[in-house]
């Protein structure tokens, strides 16, 4: 009993739980419909993890949500909901772009000053909403949002802008090859690098096929150190204080103004580096015209309400995000099942997240009931 | 000169309707005491919804009435997770928000041949002298009327108490669970509104883009009203003034790239923010959850 109950009260499990019912309700909505709902999961997972190709494309899709999620995340823990991770991204993707664009210097050089002109951009961004609530009082949200759209025209305005338009299409020219992340980039473009992937199954399907990057890891690299500081650093304590109460925070001497601003910076400089990493690790490394919003902030809402909050649990969630999404493909292709369907289904397992938080509600009663029954 | 200013006048109110109704969605719910973040998702379904039945019975205020309906229903779930459930309330709104496009464009291609767009409404919803769409004056009634309860009628002051200070309100007998439950279930019978006013008096069809940030624009007004229904009226207002502006400076008339002009409404909406806004005061108990036990 007590471990059934301790079970219960795991975050983990009621996450669990809910990734369950979410697809038990999908699965009644494409029965009704007329639809197998057997059959397109097992497209679905076949999407997912029957060719190596496809598993390394959920990798890479996957690797900008995560870091959304982590900003998501990370400003969630100081009571901040930043729902501008949106607009942070795209000002990051638009000076990755500009940047490596217009420098063309060594690898060594380029890579890093690229990327960190992205986390630059995105951070700035973020600073501003922060100021704004420290300085003036204003809801992060409404400004946020704000910002979102001025972000989305400014990038249309730079792509339409004669200095970086490629003509004859939707986006910028690409950045210069000195700024890729890509893993093997070189063998990719040699006829022998060709060949000698070709030797193996594996290593050419992924290769060649993906834009194999460097991201993921940096993604998960990131998700430990917000994580280390969170949880090991006075800032991140100072950070949490004042996501838990503000009032009782600012009493123990911590600047409450400054955390708010501390905050949004770094999370909109980790939406920054998702930006960056994305120009610099997939094709066709740059920006293009907008006619609505990619979502890539919006999804790392989700991805950090289902890790509810962990930057650990962001890895995760993001691959289970990018895996529906990249899968749900096959979907459509194979069965002719609508592939909106994902995203229905994200939106049910998400509400039984927030369901899901009367579990350990639930756990207290059994346990209550079990001690009564066992005097 | 003055048919440039009746037309703006005229973009301005036609870009106001969706809006207005939205926030005074937004009003009410966090009124009582529910942040209802999930306005975009039930303004989104509304508009499928209206757009359908629209086209299927060629009624449009069937339609209507069903984009209404059909908001409410998903503002339910938002009402059982948040009130019944405690729920986190910024989850379940989310929630909504990724239910309520996705399922539009999942039952928009089941009943439209595949198509992510339903056809065309045989009938638009009727314009007042042949000109402003006749939803403009429906938010107006609206707001006035959420106005007369919310001040003025003890149904009124039990919401705004719900809102404020739940236990207080439950010690002098008012159903707290109740209040909320209609208060949520109106706040997202009004999105729906919102969203099918859209597609039947803005435009004539529902496509992926007919809902596309309205929503979290009402949010925001409803917190650059500070949570009135005449300030969040106010805000909408000025939005969609400065969303005219921006359309008719478009098009190459001044020598400023659209793009840019097109940042227009929101880099003025923060302006004014900075400028005659203060601190804004959200009701106090908006956001969480009533527990009976709880002082």
């Amino acid at each position: 009993m007590q471990t059934t109950v301790k079970i219960l009260k795991r975050p983990f499990t009621s996450t669990v739980i809910a990734i369950l019912c979410g697809l038990l309700v999908a699965g009644i909505i494409l029965s009704i419909s007329g639809y197998d709902p057997f059959a397109a999961f097992s497209a679905l997972i076949k999407g997912i993890f029957s060719r190596p190709k496809y598993i390394f494309k959920v990798i890479e899709k996957s690797t900008p949500i995560i870091l959304t999620g982590i900003s998501v995340a990370f400003a969630f823990k100081t009571g901040l909901f930043n729902i501008g991770a949106e607009g942070q991204y795209i000002m990051g993707s638009i000076a990755a772009t500009v940047v490596g664009i217009k420098l063309n210097l060594p690898p060594v050089i380029q890579v890093p000053v690229v990327i960190l002109s992205g986390i630059l951009a995105g951070a700035i961004f973020g600073a501003i909403v922060g100021f704004l609530k420290a300085k003036f009082g204003i809801h992060e949200v409404i400004t946020s949002i704000m910002f979102n759209w001025i972000a989305f025209y400014f990038c249309n305005f730079i792509v339409t802008s004669s200095e970086f338009h490629k003509p004859s299409s939707a986006r910028t020219v690409s950045i210069n090859e000195s700024g890729f992340t890509m893993l093997l980039y070189k063998w990719k473009n040699t006829k022998e690098g060709i060949n000698c992937l070709k030797q193996n199954k594996w290593l050419s399907d992924i290769v060649l096929k993906t834009d194999l990057n460097y991201g993921i890891i940096i993604a998960v690299i990131m998700a430990i150190v917000i994580s280390f500081l969170l949880h090991r650093t006075t800032l991140g304590y100072t950070v949490r204080a004042v996501g838990l109460n503000s009032h009782a925070a600012e009493f123990a001497g911590i600047g409450v103004k400054r955390n708010i601003v501390a905050a949004m910076t770094i999370s909109g400089a980790i939406c920054g580096l998702a930006a960056a990493l994305t120009i610099t690790g997939t094709s066709p490394h740059a920006i293009y015209q907008l006619t609505m919003f990619e979502n890539i902030g919006f999804n790392g809402l989700f991805v950090a309400l289902i890790a509810r909050t962990s930057p650990i649990g962001c890895i995760f969630s993001g691959l289970f995000y990018g895996g529906l999404s990249y899968g749900g493909n096959s979907l459509q292709l194979d069965l002719g099942i609508p592939s909106e369907i994902i995203g229905t289904t994200i939106g049910i397992i998400l509400f039984f997240v927030a369901l899901t938080g009367v579990v350990p509600m639930l756990a207290d009663r059994l346990a209550k009931r079990g001690n009564k029954n066992a005097k | 000169m003055l048919s440039s200013i009746l037309s703006l006048l005229n973009t301005t109110l036609m870009y106001s309707a969706p809006l207005i109704f939205g926030a005074m969605g937004g009003v009410i719910s966090e009124r009582a005491g529910v942040v209802n973040i999930g306005i975009e998702g039930m303004m989104t379904f509304g508009a499928f919804v209206g757009a359908s039945i629209g086209y299927y019975t060629a009624n449009p205020w069937l339609g209507f009435l069903a984009g209404g309906l059909a908001g409410a229903l998903m503002a339910l779930l938002h009402a059982i997770a948040s009130i019944s459930f405690k729920a986190d309330q910024t989850i379940s709104g989310m929630a909504l928000n990724f239910i309520g496009p996705g399922l539009s464009l999942f039952l928009c291609r089941i009943f439209f041949s595949n198509q992510t767009m339903t056809d065309r409404v045989p009938n638009k919803l009727p314009k007042v002298f042949n000109v402003i769409d006749i939803t403009v004056f429906i938010a107006l009634a609206v707001t006035i009327l959420l106005w007369f309860i919310l001040y003025k009628t003890k149904w009124g002051l039990r919401i705004r108490s719900v809102g404020e200070h739940p236990a207080a309100a439950d010690t002098l007998g008012i159903n707290v669970y109740k209040i909320r439950y209609l208060s949520v279930i109106s706040s997202g019978f009004l999105a729906g509104l919102g969203g099918a006013s859209m597609t039947l008096a803005v435009v004539a069809q529902f496509t992926p883009t007919s809902i596309s940030g309205q929503g979290f624009i009402a949010l925001a007004a409803v917190i650059f009203g500070k949570w009135t229904p005449q300030g969040a009226y106010g805000a909408c207002l000025l939005f969609a003034i400065a969303q005219a502006l921006a359309v008719s400076l478009g098009g190459g008339k001044i020598a400023v790239p659209s793009e840019i002009i097109n940042m227009l409404p929101y880099v003025l909406t923060i302006i004014i923010l900075i400028l005659f806004v203060g601190k804004s005061m959200a009701p106090k108990a908006s956001g969480k959850p009533y527990d009976k036990g709880t002082r």
